[in-house]
């Protein structure tokens, strides 16, 4: 058989945790080969392994057939492999031809030679189908863009397998199919793609073999033709999953959140949300739908107090809170899981234990007279992590960077909930997660309705929003849309609305 | 409990340095260390010399590294130091109070000194997002220049134009049951007081909500922000705790070790707080043990050069050094590790090699 890339028995310990048992992933030369796991089951600790990052502890990696070192990236890119992140590794103020030749420039004399590169990477665009201008800067070009420029810069640096690491996270569902089609092109012309993802939709629809791995361990490799999207789900978190929220119809209660013709501005100091109005009731979970960037973010600052609107009011059971500090909301009964975990959500140089009290540690029992007692922190740290099952190398005192983004997300659910809120704001609570803890934490989020809660969902997930809301609000453009109730529109509905088409006679004002 | 290994590694480092620059120019390093420590701590008398050389270093070391774990870098305990010394003179010079009284005074004016010559950059920064190592250079050189036409303008010494008046006995922090235990030695009040900041900054960061709140915006102002701590609040505070601390120093300095204001000097103790502070971790004990060290190098040096031809400059050259592997704490730390690694992979060979004879 002919293997562009074999990674055979490896292992690679941390402190406190094996993240690959004795894995073994074999890469055939054309194909699309997808790497499947949960957070944290080892799918980037392989990967970084393959790419030089780190160092397998065991184990033997072949590239075309020979037994190979991968001391640091700059092997792995002699060898022709090449790593797309998930986090872009680019300069914005760049342009594209500028990222992509950035460590390997081509030089006439002493000058740098744009010329030639930036034509050849046109030429490189061309065959490949990725349609990018070499001379547009970064900071002007759309996110998909910018990842075709990282595979262009692959491409360029003659890489043969490219790893893709959750490549779609960033994409809108339009960008999503468009990789589809690069990626075929791609092994079109001889590459080999690892695909690291748990979106079970895209394998389906993209790649030709899947690897998962669970817990560190390799399950198994499957021929995706033969294997179906369940299948596959139980592969990898060990046990059978449903796709489908189970919960019951609402009874939704006293009014909550009260959103009045609210304006916000976003940071350009330009109109995000315009003269929004909503209403989420005790008991129900109302989810926001939009694309990216239509006024989300704004709403979300300015009902939790981190952004102050032009005009309109916010008020919470009643009150009104348009005024008041974001402590003082929280003391009212706000709970937020914020949409940028590692920026906004935790504090990723401090413990479990420091992070879960980040809203409460100016409380009794946590502090008394300005002296933490880092007792009772810790057992309160220690009750989230055994409720929301945040699983990590040293319990309450590990630092919460060396934990998964899975994990890290439950850990921000958990410290949320365990505050007890009347009202939870979730923000894309399951971005980048894998199946088995979406499932969860929407199982969460029902049991916060079904408490009597008022639950705020906002997601650029159409599949959440429609499975987990009762209620659903469309923004456009900052502007609302319109409200349907989720048990009588279907996806068909809302993505006309969310493309500004107002719907007609569909749900209440 | 690593950063301690990596801070001594750095000082092995820096003294072999030393070493070699001795050997190169032609000095025995052996006596060279031998006359520069026992210049630091041979009798009683050096040994408090060596200890008041360090307390206004344990307070700068301080201010750096109380505002590095708040997400600050304060380049300015130079002239907070010299601001806070400079309103404690003040009061000495003009109060006259008993004692223990005027030295409380005093202690409360230096550090209120400091922390207004921290404040500016603080509120610059949380309002305006100045950045700090800026604004508190430039504040350096205001409080220079202050001083040196207040002094002269209000406090000026009886034989020179260039200093102030010498404080009074009751405003010193000098007292004769110390300096007799010392053998005259200038040691005085100031390294209890530093030893007292030391524990309050011990206290602060690990085990209040200050601290804690403190801590969390300078690691990530956003999710201190949305956690409901007041951050623009909260970096103003640091810079205060850290102008303060500063100050502090001020008054070990010129109420202490010296007994009047120099003008037309930024003290250097200021900017050896920042290597104080990178050499301790950042952490009060590592901050009070480097600067004991410091203070050590800096007292042992002019008996070294008396005894020996070294010149002093080889206690200033191990100093730096020593601030450069301390500063490049990651290639020891890389360079540990590897022999680690080599170790283990050199036994587990062994051990393989063994079972193979079995």
């Amino acid at each position: 058989m002919d293997y562009a890339v074999e990674m055979l028995d490896i292992r690679k310990e941390f402190p406190g945790i094996v993240a690959n048992d004795d894995i073994t992933l074999r890469l055939k030369r054309g194909e699309i080969h997808a790497l499947l796991g949960e957070n944290g089951a080892g799918k980037s600790t392989l990967m970084g392994i393959l790419f030089g990052m780190y160092q397998a502890d065991r184990g033997m990696i072949k590239v075309s057939g020979k037994e190979v070192r991968i001391g640091n990236p700059n092997v792995a890119t002699k060898l022709g492999i090449g790593m797309v992140h998930q986090h872009f590794k680019l300069v914005s103020t760049f342009t594209v031809t500028e990222n992509i030749i950035l460590g390997s420039e081509t030089r006439k004399g002493l000058v740098l030679d744009v010329k030639t590169a930036s034509k050849r990477i046109e030429q490189l665009s061309q065959r490949y189908g990725l349609n990018v201008d070499p001379h547009a800067k970064i900071e002007d070009i759309s996110v998909g863009m910018q990842q075709r420029v990282e595979i262009l810069k692959m491409l360029y640096r003659d890489a043969e397998v490219l790893i893709l690491d959750e490549p779609t996270a960033v994409l809108t569902p339009q960008e999503i199919l468009d990789l589809g089609i690069i990626m075929k092109n791609l092994i079109g012309e001889g590459k080999s793609i690892i695909l690291i993802t748990h979106k079970l939709k895209e394998i389906k629809a993209n790649a030709h073999r899947c690897t998962v791995i669970r817990r560190g361990k390799t399950i198994g490799t499957v021929d995706v033709a033969s294997t179906s999207e369940l299948v596959m789900a139980e592969m990898m978190v060990g046990r059978s999953v449903t796709f489908k929220v189970d919960k019951k119809a609402a009874s939704p209660g006293e009014i909550v959140l009260q959103v009045d013709s609210l304006s916000v501005n976003n940071n350009k100091k330009c109109l995000a949300l315009n003269n929004f109005s909503l209403e989420v009731r005790a008991g129900e979970i109302v989810g926001i739908a939009g694309v990216d960037g239509n006024g989300q973010s704004e709403l979300v600052e300015a009902i939790a107090g981190l952004r102050k609107p032009e005009s309109g009011s916010v008020r919470l059971k009643g009150e009104e809170i348009t005024g008041l500090s974001v402590r003082s909301r929280i003391h009212r009964g706000i709970g937020h899981i914020p949409e940028d975990r590692q920026k906004r959500g935790l504090v990723l140089d401090y413990t479990i234990a420091e992070n879960m009290v980040l809203e409460v540690y100016h409380r009794e029992p946590h502090s008394k007279r300005g002296i933490l007692n880092k007792a009772a922190i810790k057992q309160y740290a220690e009750r989230i992590i055994a409720s929301f099952d945040v699983r990590s190398g040293q319990g309450a005192s590990s630092i919460v960077r060396s934990l998964s983004g899975g994990n890290q997300q439950k850990a921000i659910i958990g410290r949320e909930i365990e505050l007890n809120p009347d009202l939870l704001i979730a923000v894309q609570p399951t971005r980048g997660l894998d199946v088995g803890s979406i499932e969860y934490i929407h199982r969460r989020l029902v049991e916060q309705r079904d408490k009597g809660k008022a639950v705020l969902l906002i997601s650029l997930e159409l599949d959440e929003i429609l499975n987990l809301s009762d209620r659903i609000a469309v923004l456009n453009q900052g502007e609302r849309i319109g409200v349907v109730n989720a048990s009588e529109t279907n996806e068909n509905e809302i993505g006309m609305m969310m493309a500004g088409v107002t719907a007609e006679g569909g749900g209440e004002a | 409990m690593r950063s301690g290994v990596i801070s001594l590694i750095a000082v092995l480092f820096g003294l072999l340095a030393g070493a070699v620059l001795m050997a190169v120019t032609g000095h025995s390093p052996i006596t060279g260390y031998m006359y520069l420590f026992e210049g630091g701590l041979k009798s009683p008398e050096r040994i408090g010399d060596t200890l008041a050389t360090a307390t206004p270093l344990i307070f700068t070391g301080l201010s750096v590294a109380f505002a590095f774990r708040t997400g600050l870098f304060n380049i300015g305990a130079a002239g907070q130091m010299l601001l806070g010394g400079f309103l404690a003179s003040a009061v000495g010079l003009s109060l006259d109070l008993p004692k223990p009284l005027l030295l409380l005074v005093m202690i409360i004016a230096g550090f209120v000194g400091g922390a207004l010559w921290a404040v500016v950059p603080g509120i610059l920064k949380a309002k305006y997002n100045v950045h700090e190592v800026v604004s508190t250079i430039m504040m350096n050189w205001i409080a220079y220049w202050t001083v040196y036409y207040a002094v002269p303008a209000y406090f000026k010494g009886e034989f020179l134009e260039t200093e102030s008046k010498l404080l009074p006995e009751a405003a010193t922090l000098n007292v004769p049951f110390l300096s007799e235990m010392f053998g005259g030695s200038y040691i005085n009040l100031g390294l209890f007081l530093a030893v007292i900041a030391v524990i309050v900054f011990a206290f602060i960061i690990n085990r209040t909500t200050l601290g804690y709140e403190l801590k969390a915006v300078g690691l990530n102002r956003h999710s201190a922000e949305y956690a409901g701590i007041a951050v623009n609040r909260s970096i103003v505070l640091s810079m205060v705790i850290a102008g303060g601390l500063a100050g502090l120093g001020g008054v070990a300095q010129y109420a202490g070790n010296a007994a009047n204001i120099q003008i037309g000097i930024l003290p250097s103790q200021g900017f050896d707080g920042i290597a104080v502070a990178l050499l301790g971790a950042n952490t009060p004990v590592g901050v009070l043990l480097s600067a004991l060290f410091f203070g050590l190098l800096y007292s042992g040096r002019g008996f070294m050069n008396a005894m020996t031809e070294i010149p002093p400059e080889i206690a200033n050259s191990i100093i730096a050094i020593i601030i450069y592997f301390a500063a490049t704490s990651i290639l020891i730390e890389r360079l540990v590790r590897w022999l680690i690694r080599r170790r283990s992979s050199g036994a587990s060979a062994r051990s393989s090699a063994e079972r193979k004879v079995d």
